[in-house]
């Protein structure tokens, strides 16, 4: 698995070529998501864009009208900013300033949420424990797959993370 | 004559509540606790967005994670939704309420 390290102001992670792969293809789903799949009745919709008064859905409804259009934008535009500094599907080096880094963050986090309402992820789980069982029942399950799509996922957001703040505290 | 004037006598009726009027203070941003986010990318968000130190960010985000949820800004309406929004755009869970 590749790790996010700074260099200078940049951000930096050499890709082989099925993480390459896998990126494409989530951030690929979740511009989908928030384009022509876009519908409020699925539950990845509602976590990506919550109620902001929960017990006045009027309210809610009023400010969603005025502020959805440019919340939906920005997130295809983040998962967007992934799709464009991916290299070949051969692989190769991902270099991002500051800022293409916080919009890798914002995609990152947004795919990992997608796939954690699809995978019911919830507080109590383990996801050692859960790969464990998934493995169990089926390795060639789709389970097994998105489970460790998942975790990558979390891995690099944290990589990335780590790598941003540090530059922060050496300047 | 040049200087403060200060009043000789207090004003009898004078409020004793906090000086920011009640209606800036009236509303919150509350964000919850979610099983995905990470604890290292809810604090740096709260640090990015509020400009919060690292200390007071960490601790706003151990409370979401052991309380479920927490106060993360407060003022008026229009502010806290602008807040909530941002939040979201950084895939927070945020809501607003009455304080």
């Amino acid at each position: 698995m590749s790790t996010f390290r700074r260099q200078g102001d940049h951000c930096v992670a050499v890709f082989a070529a099925d993480e390459v792969r896998v990126l494409r293809k989530v951030a690929s789903e979740v511009v989908g998501l928030l384009t022509d799949g876009f519908d409020h009745s699925d539950p990845v919709v509602g976590r990506l864009f919550p109620d902001i008064y929960p017990e006045r859905p009027d309210d809610s409804a009023e400010f969603r009208q005025y502020t959805e259009g440019d919340l939906k934008t920005g997130k295809i535009d983040q998962a967007g900013a992934v799709l464009a500094a991916l290299p070949p599907v051969t692989g190769g080096e991902v270099r991002l300033d500051g800022e293409a880094a916080e919009a890798w963050l914002r995609a990152l986090n947004d795919a990992r949420l997608a796939m954690g309402v699809r995978l019911d992820i919830s507080a109590d789980t383990d996801l050692g424990d859960e790969l464990d069982d998934a493995v169990l029942h089926d390795p060639t399950s789709t389970r097994v797959f998105q489970l460790s799509i998942y975790a990558y996922l979390g891995y690099l957001q944290e990589s990335l993370l780590t790598a941003l703040i540090d530059g922060k505290l050496a300047d | 004559m040049g200087g403060m004037a200060a009043p000789q006598v207090a004003p009898v009726d004078a409020p004793d509540t906090e000086e920011v009027p009640v209606a800036d203070r009236a509303w919150v941003t509350i964000v919850w606790d979610d099983p995905v986010n990470l604890m290292s990318y809810v604090t740096w968000v709260f640090q990015k967005l509020f400009g919060y130190s690292h200390e007071k960010a960490e601790k706003l985000m151990l409370d979401v994670h052991n309380k479920g949820k927490a106060v993360v800004s407060s003022g008026a309406r229009e502010r806290m939704e602008h807040d909530a929004s941002q939040l979201h755009a950084y895939g927070l869970w945020a809501t607003v309420d009455k304080a």
